[in-house]
Parts: C-alpha cells; structure tokens; sequence
C-alpha cells in the first residue's frame, strides 16, 4: 500500500482545516518561489521526467502539453485554465481538492502558469459545487492576502491572477474547448480543433487546460523531484491517483493510491469490498460512466493504470470506480448513462445529436427485452456510427458503454428478448440475477 | 503551395484552403450540409469526413486546414459508411414530408440522401416534432425539417449582421428561433436560400409552384441601383418568386428582400390597355386611339411646350427612344432625375462620369481602408452595397463616419454630424474622423442622394469632391469618390443623356413651366416620384400629362393618356447600375394584356406624331445607344471613369441631410403594389427599428 | 462595442438591486476589457436568486442589456445550461441525481419519497409553492451517493427515510443540516480512514523560500533530487 508520506492529498477528507494557515502547516505552499526560480523549462522538464499524466481522463502527458504552449510571447496573454467542472458519473476527487486542500491546487496554478508564461489562471468550477466554488474564492482572497498570488506572487517578481468562474450545469464543459466557449459567456459547445487551444485557446490567446488533480499535484512533484513520483507506480503510468469509489460496495469513498494499484486491492482495501463478497461481484466501470465496464472475469486481475486498463479495452478515465453487485440490472444501469449522455449532449453535431436518443430509446427498449435480436446488432452499429465521427469527445463516450455492455453481456440482452417475445412481458428485476449467469 | 494527394492524385493547392476546397479543386465531390463557402465553418453536421493519413478517426474536411503532403481519401469503406451513417442520423428525426414540402426538386437533404445515404431507416422510435417558429411575413418556418446546420444562425449573424437568431436548448432539443419576432434584416430572405432543407422556405411562395414547373431566365434586378443578378422564376405568364444569381462583384449571392419578394406586385394593379381621359375620367382606349389623342395635342405644338421625365425603373432603350421623339419634336426639356438630384452637368450632358458613378466599386470596397458616408443609409438605399461595407467591416481595420441621419447600418458608425455643416469642417481637416481619412491608404466616399436631392445639391457635391482630392481618395489606381444612387434607371439616363438640352429645363424648371404655362405637355416615362401635384390637377388648368409605365401609381393616376408598357421582368432592357456596370435584363414573362416594351410604345407612338424613329428592331436601338456613349457597349465591365471637374461652388444649406429612403418596403410603383412588402412595411413599420437601437453608440 | 445590430433587450420592471448590481459589477472585473459577456453566467445566477430562483425573458433581456450583449446570445446561455430555470420553481428545489452511481444505491427511491411526500411529480411545482421537484444528472458526489442537492447544498448518504426527514424538517420551516446524512467526513470511508493515519510532523511552509537546494527535496523522497528537479 502507498506509504502516507508518499500521498499528495493530505487533507483529502477535510480531517484538517482547508484554510491557508493549516495547508502551511501541511507543507503547502513550501519553497514556490524556489520552483518558480527553476524556469519555464526546468518545471516543465520536471514534470516530463515525471511522465505526470493528464487526471482528467484522457491521460495526456502533461509536461508535453504544456510545452505546446508558444515559446516566444506575441503579445497576446496567455491563461491557464482549470477545469474543476468535475461531472463525469462516478468521478467525485476533484470536489475534496477544491473543499478541503483548495491551496494545494491554487500552489499548483501558480506554478503551473507561470511554466506556461501565464498571466492568469480561471478555475472554472460545475455550477453544482457552489460551496465548493465559495471555499475556493475564500482561499484565493487568502493566497493574495499573504502575497502568494498577484502582484510579484511569492515574492519571485511573477504576477500572476487566478479567478473562479462558476459553471451552471453542462458536462460538456469539460471538454476542454467546450469549457472555453463557456468561459467566453456562450454555450459550452466544443470547438473545432485544430486551432488547438495552445494556440488560440480563450479570447483567441494560448491557452493550456488542465484537471484540478494534474494542477494539484504539480508543486509535490516539483518539492520531491520527479524520480519520486516517477518511482511510483509503473512506467508512464506514475504517482498517485485519487480514486472515486462509489456503487455497490461496503464502504464508498476516494482514496488516494498508487497508480496501477489492482481493481480488486483498491476495491478490497479501501471500500471494503464488494457488497456481499468479491464473487458478488457482476462488472465494474472502472473510470467513470465513459469507459467500457468489465466483467468480474477481468476485474480480478486488472491494474488501474492508464495502459493496462487500455489494453482490456477499457480505460482509466478519471479513475472512478462503480462497483454493480450481481443484484444489478446491468443492463439498465448502461440505459441509465445513455440516458446521462442524451441529456448532455450540446447538440451541436449531427451524431451526438441525434444518435445519443437514439441510443437511450433503444437501451430502453433493451431494458425491457422488448426489441428484435439483431437489433443488438443495429445497435452497436449505431454506436460505430457515432463513435469517432463527433466534434469532440462526448459522442466516444456514449459509445463506448454500449459496446462493453454488448461486448460482455450479450447474452443478458438476448436472453430478455427472448423473454419478452415468450412472456410478453417486459424483463423484471426479479430476473436481474440472471444477469450474473450471462456474465460467467 | 501545399501539395496534397486526394485519392491517390496528387494536387497542388494555393495555400490557406481546407481540405474540403483542397477535393473540390481536384475535382472530387464532398457532400456537406453546413459548410457554406461565405459563412464562418461551423463543422457540425459531419457530412464531409474523411480519411486523412493516419489520423484513427475520419476528419472534418470544411474545417481541417490543407496542408502540405496530406494524404486524403474520400473513396474508402470508411468515409462510405460515415456519410451513411450522418445521413442515416439526419433522417431518423426528419419528416421526409417532401411531397409537400417547397424544398422539393432543391433540397440538398434529398440530393444528398440520394447520392450518400441508404434507401432504408433502422430508425424504429417515434420521430422528434418541432414547433413552428414566427421569422417575419417572409419566412416560413417548419421547423421538424431543420437539420440544425447554423447556417441561419451564421448568415444573420456574419452577413446580415443581425444577431437575432440563435439556437436555444440543447441536445435533441435544439430550436432555431428568432423569439418569435420578424427577423429584421433586409437580407432576411436569404435564410431560406442559406437553409439547406426545407425547414426555412418563402412564406409568400408556399405551395404555389414546383421548381421543376418552373421556366427560369436569367436578368438583372431593377428595384435599386445595385443591379443585383438575378433568375427569374416564372410559370405561364406569371413571376412565381425572384432568386439571386451569382456575381462575385456585384451582389456575390444574395439579393435584398426588396428584390426577391416584391415581384408579387408585378401581377397587381398591372396597366394592361391603354386609358384616355375623358370627361375628367380614364376609359380604356385602342392603342390607336391612344395615339391620336397624343398626336391631336401635340399637333401644332411647339417643341418648347414639350417636357419629358424618366424615372427610377427605366431601361436605357426607352430612355433613348423618348430622348430621340423629344429632339424630333424639338424639346430640351429632359430629365432622369425626378429626385431633382443636382448631379450631371447643369447643361450640356452629364458632365465626367466619375462624378456620378460609385468609382470605388462596389467589390472595391474591400479594398477601402475608411468610409465617409454622407447623406446615405446604404441598408436601405443599396443593401448589397451595405452588406459589403459589413463585409469589409468585418475583415477589420475599417473605421466609418456618418454625416446625415443617424441609422442602424449593422456594424459601428462614427456618427459625425448631420449636415453640410460637418462635411466643411470635415473637408477643412478639422475633427477626429479627418486624421482617419488621413491615415487611410484608401478612404472612400459615399455621397448619397439625400446629400443631393437638395437645392445646395451642386455645392455639396463640389464639396465633396474637394474632400475626396484633399484625402488623396483619388489616385493612379484608386477612385474613392463614390455616388450611392438608389434608381436603377439613373446612370443609364445620364449615360445617355437624358437631361436638359440647349435652353432645357430641368425637373423644378419643367414643373414650374408647368404652373407658368410655358409647358403644356408632360410625358412621364414611369416617373411616379414627383409632386403630381405640380403637373396641375388637369389638363385644362395644368399639362397633358402621358403616363407611360406598367402600374397604377401615381402617374397613371393623373395622366390623360396611358400607355400600358412593360415591368423589368417583361422586357428585354439595358440598366446600369451605380458602378456604371452595363446589364441586361432579360424578358421573362410577356407584359400583360395589350401592354407593350417600352421602346415600341414609343417607336409606334413616333409613327403616329410624324417624327419616325429610325430603329426597328432591338438591335438597331442598342447600335443607336452605343452611338450615343460607347459605355452602353461594354456589358458587364467596369472601366475607371476619368476624373473631372463637377458641382458648383456655392452657398451650401444649414438643413441636416434628410433620408433618401422613407419606406425601404414601397419605394417603386412595383413594391407599392407588392402585398408581400406591405405587410413587411406593416411588421417593420416604415421607418424601420434601428434608429434608436443603432449601432451608432 | 456593438458589431452587428440588434433589438435592446425589453427588461420591463426588473433591475438588480444594489447588491447585486454591485456583485455583477464585481463580476465583470474578473475578465478582460471587453470582454463582459464572460459574465453572463455570473449576472443569469444572481438574477435568477434575486428573481425567485428562475429567470424570466425580463430577467434574462435585463443581463443582455447591462453586458451589452444580444438578447438571443444570453438566451441561448440561459437554455443551455440545466441550473437556471426558465420557469418559476419553488422555495426548495429538489434536485434528486438519477445517475447511475446514485441510482445504484437507491436514487430511484429517493424520487418516489419525494413524490410521495410533496405529492408531486417530476418536474412540477407544490400548490404552496415551497417545493420543485426534479432529476438532475450526475451530482459529482458518488462516494456519498444517493444524493439530493437542494438549493445550493448537498445532502448526501441518503435513505428515503433520512430524506423523508429532511423534507419534513423543510416542510416544518426547520434549518436543515447539509453534507453526509450518516454523520460520515466527506468521503471518508464509513467508519474511519484506510489511509492518511500516519502523516509525518512537518515544518511549517515558507512559500518565500528562494533558493531550491538540498532542503528542497522532501525527507520521505525516495530517490535524490537535484535542484533541477532532474531525478536520479
């Protein structure tokens, strides 16, 4: 198990005080005028050394991307934005930074600005997370108080601003560049890309994205040097990661473990196991409601990391585990996210737009058994023809729930149907069990 | 130069193309929905994907830039089943009403469905149904169709330049809307031509007629003095609706809502027989009959006793034939210019051509780094040369002043002043606007006719034209001094000539000979425009007033002999436009009734009084026109108009300029009579919205 | 500046009140010159508190007009996002998250307590007009699920007993207390931390501390760090 001295999140259940004070005395804000004196390139580098990636879900080193950013100034200002509009199903880390370490992230924005030559930084909050948003203002009015931000932040000559500005329900303002146009004081509507927004990001100036947790952890990599957190973990797979685990298991929570950690320990470990015992277990969304479930067959084994999950054609994502029982309706559970994803969809694209409902009518229908067989196939069809052919990234995500649900438990859809056309009546819960006998 | 290979041939492209543009030029077709070559690239309806390199998904092709050794395909499995896949998703919540939907026979969802798609549906849930929207009297809304494209949005937003439509909602649930107001744009009617479906189609052309029934001739607006390009779509001898043709210099591909949707008063209060007065009332009369009435007044008369006025819709044969009868019948007294406009020389013809003409051009404009309009709304006087300013305006780094009524032109205005006053001080170099002129490489000027439809009209324009010289507007390959007529016929007629001759009389100096009794007879060639009451309240206590033009508007109204001629859609007729740009407009549909071309009214009527016209057909006419001014000879060029000396000195006017344009909706006899323009003078009220939302602030 | 033309916003009676003009100008500031219309999220929020929890078209042309915006883009804002309401809603909105983490572990029996209770469905309004009962999407708070958030805070770990207390307390005019309805810290696992039980004593931070060098490196580092962060 990771050695607490080696976790970043302290404070990560609020045991200690959130204010400026107590995160001083957790070793927050400790020597960021030292690591700014490193440079744009030598912070950068270290957190290449790292191989820190991307928690925001798509794993994208994050050393790299903020290299993208221009070397040379042009005039034009540049920004950092935080993306804390933490919505994906399942994913809750994000919400105990912003609440209970809020100047660990706000350490990290600084640090991370100022190796991208930023002059300001919007943290850019869900709507939902009003208390969150309030605790976060209250820390950057400390943090200018004490000089640690804004005019020659931490003493190092660097000025540096960071403003929250809050969401008002849309998740698909995570997306990266729907969350700049919502930032501008429009629909968040994603952009398309290129110009990617390194180069022509928010108000047209080189902007770099990133997730509260990848900010957060910056400064300890900078503090501990990045062959600690590179020694942690796998290759390009390092650090820590806040887990979310949430459904069906003994004790939900987030914890704070090591990367590559296997689903099985962090589920037994830290939740408490599976409700009712490990062989009670049906599948697990193992990174938020956009990745392919598993079935137990797989979870018994598998790493959480980025390139494992990959490779059971899964993913890490955000690292939110759901946990569904073999009491689970597993069938409506996907039917449940599809429904999630139809409501978020901008609607901007044709096969979001449209394929999204389509999906969730079908779903419903396949909830019931009340389709055709090979409409198990039309289906997936239909979700081929969403995936890949969208403006961003929602249209994958709606995707791809359906395909792991047909990949691993095509036999629970038949076995409805059929159902239903023998019966006549629509699957009940009382037959969910047998979704585990579909499942093995 | 980018070189790109598109399914395996290799092509070089100029550079800042999509890849989209990239295919096209190498001659392999992209279906799209969105993309639309002047709108901003939205990418949203997915139709263009295709392969690129290695790229694991297919790209966007309207969006993605072309770039050097790119290696696309658009003929692979992939690219094949993303666009029947889009289209599979267009369809599943569209109505696939086409039987009775407008769109039919020109849809690009049909098109496109046929081309791309596949000849079923999986699609086994209820379809999405969509309110209507209320847009305006002029567009119908039936909103299931819509597609989502923006391209609506794009157009009013970019080109109109009137953010009052939007998408609200999202996912499924997305509605086009304007807020159930009338979109207010005088470009409005392009929305439906923008719209790729039939969701935004003509709400006056609704069910009437299908494209396939439809005979279409090319011709040339008359309406204003833009001279948009347009097709005329008529059945039988009816105009069923008015498009927009292409003309990258011109209108490019819109057309104003004047333009296309008045054409329904080209059916109505049609004069289709010649009238006589008699006993102080019209009867019908023979075309002989007619005649001799005019013969019998004219006999004996002499010439001086003789004025004629041309008006706004007036093509240059008939003007010419009318200025020819007068010389025979030994008249000066000419003028095109009911306005009462003090452009063209006082006598003697028209004076330098650049001194009547928009020198710039009306494509020059996005050349021009700085505008200075003055007495002009150019949204209502020439839409398309406004949304060209907009246009220019957008590219950026193009500051405008305004001297004259304050107005709403869609982008920001310097309001400067609202008089001569101003243009002084301005042409003196006094004020903030004179250090934009003098910054500019390439200011321009825009006199419009509300500057000099005046008495100090003369002395405006010299003004004018001083200011222009002073701010170096005119140079070796830049002419910024511009002229924003709003009649269609006035450049012809004073290319031609159509103005006092030796001893003439003007516009005022004919009305007023009327009241002294030094005129007797007035011949009004469509000139509906002047104070009728001038012309006396009959025959016996004023002038013998011929009416010769196509509606029962003002003219017909106190005339004592009309003689039915034919709308610019029934006539094969010369216009040019205020560039000085030589168009034909082409007969469409034949004039009603007895009705006749203008030409050969007058050709039959110089018959009748004695003094025969020496052209019998078209052909001979036009020879005649080029005899007159070689310009008539050069259709469709524009040639820089050498400068000259124009205007007159003189005391100029403390009165703020007024506005040319009262009623954008009824300007003309044809618009007046259009039902379609007077329920938008209804909606719009006549002074339209904007003066007090403007973007002057 | 204006760069395309527009009707004003009709705004009839509503204006922020002191206060809020206040916070709205506050709000404006935290973007550059120009660029206001970054606020149209801040000024649709406080005019929907300030206007009984939803915006009406007065409201919403009200914001258009003091950030110089067209009426139809703060429409489309104000449509597109699900937290403001385009029609009136009650004193307590009750937000159920339907998604599935919450749906797991009982939301759908949250949403028929509610019904049962206030006696209405989704989507409307009690007759007092105290209650507004709708599902919302994920809340972001799926270790604590099922969760409810009503108004602007969240009540977690529910039960639809402990919900049905906490919507008779409401109906009672009762304060109720927000956060984990078990009692629980954060997300915390029930009965106590796995983790973060053994943290080192440490000095306090000194953020002014200019010169990276051997202190720079935590004690607890695995491997040795250089000043350059470079690890061996």
């Amino acid at each position: 198990m990771l050695r607490d001295q080696d976790r970043v999140f302290t404070n990560l259940y609020g045991q200690d005080d959130w204010r400026l004070r107590a995160a001083l005395g957790r070793g927050v804000w400790d020597g960021t005028k030292g690591m700014i004196a490193l440079g744009r390139d030598g912070i950068v580098q270290v957190i290449k050394d790292s191989e820190l990636r991307g928690r925001g879900g798509a794993g994208f080193p994050a050393g790299l991307k903020w290299s993208f950013m221009p070397k040379e100034s042009d005039g034009r200002p540049r920004y950092l934005i935080v993306n804390a509009d933490e919505s994906e199903p399942g994913t809750c880390k994000d919400r105990e930074i912003l609440r209970n370490d809020p100047h660990r992230l706000l350490e990290g924005c600084l640090v991370a600005g100022f190796a991208m030559g930023a002059s300001a930084c919007y943290i850019y909050v869900r709507g939902e997370f009003y208390r969150e948003a309030e605790r976060l203002s209250q820390a950057i009015e400390e943090a200018y108080e004490a000089g640690l931000i804004g005019k020659d932040a931490c003493k190092s000559g660097y000025d540096y601003d960071i403003h929250v500005h809050r969401g008002a329900g849309a998740y698909i303002c995570g997306e990266e560049t729907a969350l700049l146009e919502s930032l501008e004081g429009k629909k968040g509507q994603p952009r398309l890309k290129p110009p990617f927004p390194a180069a022509m990001g928010l108000y047209g100036c080189p902007s770099t994205i990133n997730n509260v947790e990848t900010i957060a952890v910056a400064p300890e990599i900078l503090r501990r040097g990045a062959a600690w957190w590179a020694g942690l973990g796998r290759p390009k797979n390092t650090g820590t990661k806040i887990f979310s685990l949430s459904g069906h298991v003994e004790r939900p929570c987030t914890v704070e473990a090591v990367m590559g950690i296997p689903l099985k320990e962090l589920i037994e470990t830290h939740a408490g196991g599976v409700r009712g015992g490990w062989d009670n277990l049906l599948a697990v969304i193992p990174g938020g409601s956009s990745v392919p479930l598993l079935p137990k067959s797989i979870c018994d084994s598998v790493l959480m990391d980025f390139d494992s999950l990959r490779e059971v054609k899964s993913g890490l994502g955000t690292a939110a585990v759901i946990v569904m029982d073999k009491s689970t309706d597993v069938v409506a559970a996907i039917a449940n996210l599809s429904h999630f994803y139809m409501h978020e969809s901008c609607g901007q694209c044709t096969p979001c737009r449209e394929g999204t409902g389509w999906m969730w009518r079908v779903m419903t229908r396949m909830v019931e058994g009340r389709a055709g067989v090979a409409e198990i196939d039309s289906l997936l069809d239909v979700t081929y023809q969403v995936e890949g052919h969208t403006i961003c990234a929602l249209g994958d995500a709606a995707a791809w729930p359906i395909q792991g649900l047909i990949r691993h438990f095509r036999p629970e859809l038949e076995r409805r149907i059929i159902d239903y056309k023998t019966s006549g009546a629509p699957a009940g819960a009382s037959q969910a069990g047998a979704s585990q006998a579909a499942a093995e | 130069m980018p070189k790109l290979t598109i399914d395996g041939k290799e092509i070089e492209v100029p550079g800042g193309l999509t890849v989209l543009q990239a295919c096209e030029l190498a001659g392999v077709e992209i279906p799209r929905f969105c993309y639309h070559e002047r709108l901003s690239v939205a990418g949203n309806c997915r139709m263009c994907l295709v392969e690129m390199g290695q790229a694991p998904k297919p790209i966007a092709s309207c969006a993605m830039p072309a770039g050097d050794g790119m290696v696309i395909r658009t003929d692979t499995p992939v690219v094949k089943k993303a666009r029947q896949g889009v289209m599979e998703f267009l369809l599943i919540n569209h109505p696939l009403d086409c039987p009775i939907c407008d769109q039919g026979g020109e849809c690009d969802l049909q098109d496109q469905a046929m081309a791309f798609g596949v000849d079923h549906s999986r699609y086994q849930e209820n379809k999405r149904a969509v309110p209507e929207k209320y847009m305006g009297p002029l567009i119908k809304t039936i909103m299931t169709r819509c597609i989502h494209c923006t391209r609506c949005i794009r157009f009013a937003t970019e080109i109109a330049g009137v953010e009052e439509m939007g998408a609200l909602n999202r996912g499924g649930h997305v509605e086009i809307t304007t807020l159930e107001k009338a979109i207010d744009s005088e470009l409005s009617g392009n929305l439906i031509d923008v719209c790729p479906v039939g969701a935004l189609t003509s709400r006056p052309y609704a069910f009437t007629a299908r494209s396939w029934e439809l005979r279409k001739t090319n011709s040339v607006d008359a309406l204003d003095a833009v001279g948009s390009n347009i097709r005329v779509d008529a059945r039988g001898r009816e105009v069923m609706r008015v498009l927009p043709r292409l003309h990258e210099d011109v209108n490019e591909e819109w057309i104003s809502d004047k333009t296309r949707y008045a054409c329904d008063g080209l059916a109505r209060q049609r004069l289709d027989r010649p009238y006589l007065r008699k006993d102080g009332r019209l009867r019908p009369v023979s075309w002989d009959e007619a005649f001799r009435a005019i013969a019998a007044r004219l006999d004996g008369l002499d010439g001086g006793k003789i004025a004629a006025l041309a008006g706004d819709l007036c093509d240059a044969e008939s003007m010419l034939a009318l200025k020819d009868l007068m010389a025979a019948l030994g008249s000066p007294h000419l003028d095109c210019r009911q306005d009462g406009a003090k452009i063209g020389a006082k006598i003697g013809g028209a004076g330098p051509r650049a001194g009547y003409l928009f020198n710039t051009t009306i494509a020059g404009i996005e050349r021009a780094d700085a505008a200075l309009l003055v007495g002009t709304n150019p949204r209502h006087e020439a839409t398309l040369v406004n949304a060209r300013l907009r246009k220019r305006f957008l590219m950026g780094g193009f500051r405008v002043g305004l001297i004259g009524a304050p107005c709403d032109l869609s982008y920001p205005v310097d309001t400067l002043g609202a008089g001569p006053e101003t243009l002084s001080e301005l042409a003196a170099g006094t004020g903030a606007f004179a250090e934009v002129l003098t910054a500019a490489e390439r200011p321009m000027i825009v006199l419009g006719m509300a500057a000099l439809a005046r008495p100090d009209g003369a002395a405006v324009l010299h003004l004018a034209r001083a200011l222009a010289e002073k701010f170096g507007m005119i140079g070796e390959d830049w002419n910024g001094f511009n002229l924003l007529h709003g009649a269609a016929a006035r450049v012809g007629g004073l290319d031609l000539g159509f103005l006092p001759g030796d001893g003439g009389r003007d516009r005022d100096g004919i009305l007023d000979g009327v009241h002294g009794g030094d005129i007797e007879v007035v011949y009004l060639l469509g000139a509906d425009e002047i104070d009728m009451a001038r012309l006396g309240p009959n025959a016996q206590e004023g002038a013998f007033v011929i009416y010769q033009g196509h509606h029962g508007d003002a003219g017909a109204h106190r005339a004592d002999v009309i003689l039915p001629g034919a709308a610019y859609t029934e006539k094969n007729g010369t216009y040019v436009n205020t560039e000085g740009r030589v168009q034909l407009g082409r007969l469409a549909v034949s004039p009603p009734g007895e009705a006749r071309a203008d030409w050969t009214i007058l050709r039959a009527l110089s018959e009748v009084v004695g003094q025969r016209l020496p052209y019998d057909d078209l052909g001979a006419l036009r020879q005649r026109l080029v005899a007159v001014n070689p310009v008539f000879a050069a259709v469709d060029r524009v040639e820089a108009a050498p400068w000259g000396e124009f205007g007159e000195q003189g005391k100029l006017d403390g009165a703020p300029f007024g506005v040319a344009v009262e009623n954008y909706y009824m300007t003309d006899p044809i618009s007046r009579a259009s039902e379609t323009m007077a329920s938008c003078a209804e909606v719009f009220g006549s002074g339209r919205a904007g003066e007090a939302t403007g973007t002057d602030g | 500046m204006k760069v395309t033309s527009y009707r004003a916003g009709e705004a009839g009676d509503f204006a922020f009140t002191e206060d809020n003009a206040k916070r709205a100008a506050a709000a404006v500031t935290h973007y550059p010159e120009g660029r206001q219309a970054s606020a149209v999220m801040a000024l649709l929020d406080l005019a929907q508190r300030q206007n009984d929890g939803w915006l009406s078209p007065e409201a919403i042309e009200y914001v258009a007009n003091t950030l110089e915006m067209a009426p139809i883009r703060v429409y489309e804002v104000a449509s597109f996002y699900s937290m403001y309401n385009t029609k009136p809603v009650g004193r307590h909105l009750v937000q159920v998250c339907r998604t599935t983490p919450c749906w797991l572990r009982g939301a759908a029996g949250l949403t028929d307590t509610c019904r049962d209770q206030l006696g209405i469905g989704l989507g409307e309004t009690t007759g007092d007009g105290q209650f507004t009962l709708v599902e919302v999407e994920c809340l972001g708070a799926c270790a604590n699920a099922p969760v409810v958030q009503i108004g602007d805070d969240y009540y977690e770990d529910l039960s639809p007993e402990r919900l049905s207390a906490l919507l008779g307390d409401l109906k009672a005019g009762k304060e109720i207390a927000a956060g984990s309805q078990t009692g629980r810290q954060s997300s915390m696992p029930d009965g106590g931390a796995v983790t973060l039980t053994e943290l080192p004593e440490r000095a306090p931070a000194e953020p002014g501390r200019a010169v990276p060098g051997p202190e720079f490196g935590d004690p607890v580092s695995p491997g040795p760090v250089s000043p350059s962060g470079e690890g061996a």
